[in-house]
């Protein structure tokens, strides 16, 4: 048994109440953010998925429980993680790199 | 439990120590619900043939004379999504893995048996919405959904299947859970991690693509019936959408997918080949992290779907290199079949024909994928018929040669009953040539430059297409044969009361009684060889040890 995943937890009421409300407020910060005038683009996807992290870890954290969980958890956590980052950065490397070709569409 | 029927004269066994309905669909019993997956999804193979039957009759001559051009996509796509969504993906996982598994690594069943049943009930369902979507008036974009298709053109039921593939890929998921919590805690005393069987170290990649893929198809085509039903744009162009991400996304899952189909079957033709050639699998550590490098480099490689979607050549020459690399495990795969089979005391049993198909099969699929993972040979073959071979002799040669070589192998310890061995190897023999006869034309159809997905075609490739349509009917009596003789054999089959009919190793031949009891073994079992030592026949892989004899009046009697 790695870790003591094999337990059983009691957790109070509080800790998912509290966890609710604070994705309430994210979510309302996520609202407030996308009305910011005058924000670059990038800087507002970089607001927006900083934001989106957050909520997904406490979730992750707390109704999860991961928190409370041994290393192979946590391992098998970070590895969903790592897979959205390789998807996002395979996914981002075709967009940014579509200017760089020497032509488009067919030479005349 | 007020259910049990079973009677005397007969040992228990977990298919007679209850009989009604309601014990075998309330089940929790992982052999039970593997039996129930058995069924349901030969069914949904049967349909899914009978639409490539159909598909298959149209283009038996050149002119589009027996379908609509309409009627065709929808017959086409009824047979992708079926056989993907509905078969292959859950064949061997389901089946075999829900069967083997717990037996293979010396547990009571599976780490979630609720979980395990209630992935059955949604894949049902899923596939009730996909059955309902074809019946309602079909669905005309090809398994692959892809927008515009899909979101702005589809004519067809496409969200309906959609929330049905999404609820198949929540089973799957549930399913992929299950097993990696079951390998990971629930392993015999003994049976570490280098003594597993390689069909355990195939299902433990299968579940990791499952568990790490399929939340992305599933949310992508979510995201399809969301733009479809409330306009939000997110792949169509007029909305503020790209279609190309829908690619991305799918494709992050949909390539993996193919290893969740494929390495399953890999692993029982570990199994099988072992068996019938009386060796230990040759390199049996690069086997077993081959099927890990499979898993975790097949998620590198899907821009190779979409060298000429409007991709960045510069994206395509990485996914082009990447491709090249997922083809070295395979071949230590291939390479290491070969090696065990070499000098081994080969038995030509049925379960072993099919592994042998499995064998050259593969090996065309996977080197004509390197013509198409080539970025300038592939800008020639996209969208021609020689994906459509190169992806049957994956699939179909690969993936069901696998499924059927377990069934044949396994078949008398799920249900005690022997199987006419005469028309086994009819039935693989049929099954072989069939499968060429199908899918070779097709290669050189798709090098001339026929494309796939149209009912009609020039004069010049009607003998070619002729002879593929011929080929799919010996194929269809190949498949109907094991139906019919396997379907005959639970009643006047040999029956079979011998723990290992096959002389093979392993917990699952050994230890466990056929058919197996409920509880698969009387206790833990201990584990104290290595998988597949075929070089000491008298040392048993495993022993249940003896129960503690009860102390009567002692210290704390």
């Amino acid at each position: 048994m790695a870790g003591h995943s094999g337990e059983s937890h009691v957790h109070p009421v509080s800790l998912y109440t509290r966890t609710l409300w604070w994705l309430m407020a994210l979510l309302v910060l996520t609202v407030v953010a996308g009305y910011i005038p005058n924000i670059p683009n990038w800087l507002g996807v970089v607001i927006a998925l900083t934001i989106a992290v957050w909520k997904a870890t406490i979730v992750i954290m707390n109704f999860m429980h991961v928190r409370f969980s041994g290393k192979l958890a946590w391992l098998f956590a970070g590895a969903g993680f790592f897979w959205l980052v390789i998807m996002l950065a395979f996914a981002f490397a075709d967009y940014v790199s579509r200017p760089w070709e020497p032509f488009h569409g067919w030479p005349e | 439990m007020a259910t049990t029927t079973y009677t005397g004269g007969q040992k228990q066994n977990y298919l007679n120590w209850k009989t009604t309905l309601a014990s075998w669909l309330f089940t929790l019993d992982h052999k039970r619900i593997a039996i129930l997956y058995l069924v349901s999804i030969s069914i949904f193979f049967l349909l899914g043939g009978l639409a490539a039957g159909v598909v298959r009759a149209e283009l038996a001559t050149p002119k589009g004379d027996l379908l609509t051009s309409d009627v065709y996509n929808k017959m086409f796509s009824a047979h992708g999504i079926i056989m993907i969504f509905l078969f292959l993906i859950p064949s061997i996982p389901a089946v075999f893995g829900n069967f083997l598994l717990p037996l293979m690594i010396g547990a009571r069943d599976v780490a979630f048996p609720r979980l395990n049943l209630l992935s059955w009930y949604v894949f049902m369902a899923g596939a009730a919405c996909i059955l309902i979507a074809i019946l309602r008036g079909g669905i005309d974009t090809g398994w692959t959904f892809y927008t515009p298709y899909s979101s702005s053109f589809a004519k067809g039921e496409v969200s309906l299947a959609i929330v049905g593939i999404f609820l198949t890929g929540f089973s799957s998921i549930f399913t992929g859970i299950n097993f990696l919590v079951t390998i990971h805690k629930m392993r015999a005393p003994g049976m570490t991690w280098f003594r597993l069987p390689l069909f355990v170290w195939a299902m433990y990649a299968t579940s990791l693509i499952q568990v790490l893929g399929t939340p992305v198809v599933a949310i992508t085509l979510l995201l399809v019936a969301v733009e479809r039903t409330f306009r939000i744009g997110i792949f169509d162009p007029s909305l503020g959408g790209d279609p190309i991400l829908f690619q991305h996304l799918f494709w992050f899952y949909s390539h993996p997918a193919v290893y969740i189909m494929i390495l399953p079957a890999m692993g029982v033709i570990s199994e099988v080949i072992s068996a019938f050639s009386k060796r230990r699998v040759f390199g049996y550590h690069f086997v077993a992290f081959s099927s890990l490098a499979i898993a975790i480099i097949g998620f590198l490689v899907w821009g190779h779907h979409m060298y000429t979607s409007g991709q960045s050549m510069y994206a395509g020459i990485v996914f082009s290199f990447l491709t090249w690399i997922v083809a070295i495990p395979s071949a230590i795969k291939t390479f290491n079949w070969m090696a065990t089979i070499w000098k081994g005391r080969v038995h030509w049993d049925t379960p072993m024909l099919y592994a042998l198909g499995f064998m050259g099969l593969f090996v065309i699929g996977g080197l004509t994928g390197l013509h198409l993972a080539a970025l300038a040979t592939n800008v020639h073959l996209t969208d021609t018929y020689f994906v459509v071979a190169h992806f049957h002799y994956v699939m179909v040669g690969g993936a069901i040669m696998g499924y059927l070589a377990a069934l044949h192998f396994w078949w008398p310890k799920m249900t005690g009953r022997m199987y006419p061995e005469g028309w086994g190897k009819l039935a693989a023999l049929l099954v072989f040539v069939g499968f060429n006869l199908t899918f070779f034309p097709q290669f050189l159809l798709g090098y001339m430059g026929m494309p796939r997905r149209y009912h009609s075609y020039p004069e010049e490739w009607a003998v070619l297409n002729l002879l593929s349509t011929a080929g799919s009917t010996v194929l269809g009596l190949g498949y109907l044969l094991p139906v019919i003789y396997l379907t005959w054999s639970l009643k006047y089959g040999t029956v079979v009361t011998e723990r290992n009919p096959w002389g093979a190793r392993g917990l699952e031949w050994e230890l466990v009684d056929t058919p197996p009891d409920p509880h698969n073994f009387e206790r833990t079992p201990i584990v104290t060889r290595p998988a597949y030592d075929y070089n000491h026949p008298e040392e048993p892989t495993g022993f249940v040890p003896k129960p503690r004899p009860v102390v009567v009046g002692g210290k704390d009697g």
